[in-house]
């Protein structure tokens, strides 16, 4: 019954899975995909995608080379016996991936992943510098609060495209030095910095990839978000998430500059009212 | 267990074409009719998931108009999900097998069965005819948040086609509610003598929670629909909170917020993936052990997975929102019981692998999809971890990585089992068979296509390229993950071209197909002991009673190497 070769067929289903298991492994490993990575927490979040691609890769590589060997090995005819296992034998053999699924998969999540993700969503570090971004169709708005420190007084009837494009309430004393730039975002390297995120109209995403950033912005609720960024340089801020029909081009500035700099530049900004 | 003898007796098949083959209330029927409605819902799907391409491959010649855009991917993801895998799928095969795999003449409520189907046909074509209506069709997403879809000024598909995609989906529910009802009572309910529970094939278990997951999960979002159009017609402000402003007027409603919609949309969201991926899986099942010769390996442990992954389902839905906001303890918590998925999952995939030990192989194009509906569960599975683990999703969401993964998960499994269902079950629907070439070749250019394609769009989300982007050569630091999406254009365009080739095999062996017998693959369970295609009631003699496990392959070697289900214990 058992023949030495497979069929032609059993052969090319197994090459065929091992040369997608090796070549999927090769573009992982062999090209840096991600963003050069610009803040504090970034390694964390760099450290828990590196930890996944390794443990996945090496399931993925096994599971595919015994796949591919089954289907080579067993197709080449054979009188195959039906015997049923036992209770016994089928918990114990599932024990094996029961264990070591569990064990790798919450390692991710709670060893590596864990303490980047209490960073970026912990206590705010003394000495933060606070932001403003507002999001709306299909721009970005930043709000520094100005030398007196304050955020003013916003509010949606005030509002309007080329006027007050944040909503900025003159009565309030502490409304008239806030600076508002459109689409570019100003940041002191080394300093921790805590952005509110507010939006006008729908949901958009506030997503800076090289800062390793992504938090989505809700209308109707007061977000955050905060980091360190630690490399000067200038940076894409992006909308992620589906915004409308100008989503895609709902791009923006960040330039983060030694902290020398970036006060003077602070320094230089009028408030909107000013 | 109740017999299905009340059918027994009076139950004619009803004469004249109407009753037979429109409005019929045979299962039969029924399930090829969802499957050839999907089949037609797939063409429309497919035609807009290449038009997405070719504006990804040559974004500077704006082939489509941006609003078009986000109306093809929103529409491209609803139709695949809802009208297509779903109806194929769980619709069709559920309908065409649970009665003759379970031993019954006809499902339990068969005229509740015919409804569903004909609830179902209105729908399809209400989404159909949005792409028509002023505005053009829905453009919010398949995930329809709002403002974005409660707002008419948000988006141009926000107006009418936003309203005839809800009414759409209601009448989508409506139907898959009718046809769970029907599927848990009939599994429940109607199995022949004999058929135990852990005698039922796997497939048949997968349909069952399947069938319990839609119907736990479905009414949220009918709530989250109905709050929806509430928002939009009504003036009702469930999802909008106060101080929306568009064109410099703020809007008059307040007091909602859009995280209720999310919260309610994933609830259903997140098991809808197992509502669809299970029936796939257990077809694999179902398929392997007839083409390996092999019982599947670990029964018990299958079923037991399968609940597990059930009963987490349920829990997990936070795990789409890690970004949205919430509190950071909770995102802890979606993170530590979603990536527990994984554990069934593995259980599961390593049963599908572990039934071709020792096994005899025919690789036949039924066989050849089912092997590939394994690897692409091990793709998606572990792609499962990178998203689910809320540290390395912050990077990740939002991004082609996502898009790549749920390709093989709702998409690759699915269709794959579908495509070893189809090649599988054929015979039994219309007593004939496929042509294997044209399968085989069906095969190769799919998997050839669509591995690579939906595999380079990974390395796109670790490049950081982000989904239902218009024109990505917008940004500069994605210059190297968008610089594949020509590759993964040609390739869709491959893959599509192999789908013309099952189309093509598809309907001429409806006609000019080899006939075949009872048995053609000669596998064990008690579809195979009734003439192909099945009569009316399904079978001619008595139902046949279930004396033994489903899947007595190797029995004594050499040609007859099988045991019927069906068959007495000497």
């Amino acid at each position: 019954m058992e023949t030495a070769r497979p069929p032609a067929s059993a052969s090319a289903l197994a090459a065929f899975f091992v040369v997608l298991a090796a070549l999927t492994a090769l573009g992982f490993a062999a090209i840096s995909w991600l963003p050069v990575v610009a803040s504090e927490h970034g390694p964390g979040v760099d450290r828990t995608i590196v930890y996944i691609l390794v443990v996945t890769g090496v399931l993925f590589l096994v599971g595919h080379a015994v796949l591919a060997g089954f289907v080579w090995r067993y197709s080449r005819g054979g009188t195959p016996e039906y015997r049923p296992l036992s209770p016994k034998v089928e918990w114990s053999w599932a024990l094996l991936p029961v264990l070591a699924l569990t064990v790798a998969s919450e390692v991710g999540v709670l060893v590596i992943g864990g303490p980047a993700w209490s960073q970026i969503y912990g206590e705010t570090p003394a000495g933060a510098l606070e932001i403003e971004v507002v999001g709306k169709q299909f721009e970005w708005l930043v709000r520094y609060p100005g030398k007196d420190g304050r955020f003013g007084r916003t509010a949606a009837e005030l509002v309007h495209d080329v006027r007050n494009p944040v909503g900025l309430d003159k009565k309030d004393p502490a409304a008239s030095d806030d600076v508002v730039l459109r689409g570019a975002l100003h940041l002191p390297e080394g300093r921790p910095v805590v952005v509110r995120l507010r939006s006008l109209d729908v949901l958009h995403s506030f997503a800076i990839p090289e800062l390793r950033v992504k938090q989505d912005i809700v209308p109707g609720h007061l977000g955050r978000t905060q980091f360190r960024p630690v490399r000067a340089g200038s940076y894409e801020l992006a909308c992620a998430e589906l915004c409308g029909l100008g989503h895609y081009r709902m791009s923006g500035k960040v330039v983060v500059e030694p902290a020398p700099e970036f006060e003077r530049w602070l320094r230089e900004q009028a408030g909107w009212f000013e | 267990m109740i017999e299905s003898s009340g059918h027994e007796g009076g139950h004619e098949a009803p004469r004249g074409f109407l009753r037979r083959y429109v409005f019929s209330t045979d299962h039969k029927v029924i399930g090829i009719q969802y499957f050839l409605t999907a089949v037609v819902m797939a063409l429309v799907a497919t035609v807009l998931a290449m038009l997405i391409r070719v504006q990804l491959a040559w974004p500077e010649k704006a082939v489509v108009a941006p609003e078009t855009y986000v109306s093809l991917v929103t529409m491209h993801g609803t139709l695949m999900v809802f009208f297509v895998v779903s109806l194929a799928l769980v619709s069709g095969f559920g309908n065409f097998l649970i009665p003759l795999h379970v031993g019954a003449r006809d499902m339990a409520y068969p005229f509740l069965n015919m409804l569903s189907f004909w609830v179902i046909v209105p729908g399809c074509v209400l989404m159909l005819a949005s792409f028509l209506v002023e505005g053009g069709a829905a453009a919010a997403g398949w995930t329809a948040y709002p403002p974005l879809s409660a707002l008419g000024k948000a988006v141009p598909g926000s107006g009418l086609g936003q309203t005839l995609w809800l009414l759409a989906m209601a009448l989508f529910i409506a139907s898959f509610t009718m046809g769970g009802l029907n599927y848990v009572t009939t599994i429940v309910n109607c199995r022949t003598r004999g058929m135990s529970m852990m005698r039922l094939p796997l497939v048949v278990w997968t349909f069952l929670i399947s069938a319990v997951l839609g119907l736990l999960s479905f009414p949220a979002l009918t709530a989250a629909a109905i709050l929806l159009l509430l928002d939009r017609h009504a003036g009702t402000s469930f999802y909008l909170p106060a101080g929306l402003v568009f064109g410099n007027e703020t809007l008059p409603h307040q007091g909602g917020t859009p995280l209720l919609f999310q919260h309610l949309f994933w609830f259903l969201g997140h098991p809808e993936v197992y509502v669809l991926v299970l029936p796939a899986l257990g077809i694999g099942f179902e398929v392997i052990a007839a083409f390996a010769r092999r019982p599947p390996f670990g029964y018990r442990l299958s079923v037991y997975s399968i609940l597990v992954i059930a009963v987490l389902s349920m829990i997990v839905w936070g795990h789409h929102m890690f970004v949205s906001g919430m509190n950071p303890y909770l995102g802890k918590y979606f993170s530590i019981v979603t990536v527990l998925i994984t554990v069934p999952f593995s259980v599961l995939g390593l049963n599908l692998i572990a039934s071709l030990w020792r096994g005899r192989i025919r690789l036949d194009a039924a066989m050849l999809f089912a092997l590939g509906l394994v690897s692409a569960i091990g793709i998606g599975g572990l792609g499962g971890l990178y998203l689910g683990t809320a540290t390395s999703d912050l990077y990740f969401h939002d991004s082609y990585f996502v898009v790549g993964h749920f390709h093989f998960t709702i998409g690759t499994v699915t269709f794959f089992g579908i495509y070893a269902g189809t090649y599988y079950w054929f015979p039994k629907m219309f007593g004939r068979r496929m042509d294997e070439g044209l399968g085989r070749v069906h095969f190769w250019l799919t998997v050839t296509s669509l591995f690579p394609m939906f595999l380079l769009m990974h390395y796109q989300g670790l490049g950081g390229l982000l989904r239902r982007t218009y024109d990505p050569t917008v940004y500069a630091y994605n210059a190297a993950a968008r610089g594949l999406n020509l590759s993964i254009t040609l390739l869709a365009f491959g893959l599509g071209a192999g789908q013309i080739v099952f189309l093509v095999n598809l309907f001429r062996s409806m006609f000019a197909g080899e006939r075949t017998g009872e048995n053609p693959w000669q596998a064990t369970t008690l579809e195979w002991t009734t003439e192909s295609p099945a009569p009316h009631g399904n079978w001619r003699r008595e139902v046949p009673s279930a004396h033994r496990s489903p899947y007595e392959y190797g029995r004594n070697g050499g040609a007859e190497d099988f045991v019927l289900q069906s068959a007495e214990k000497a």
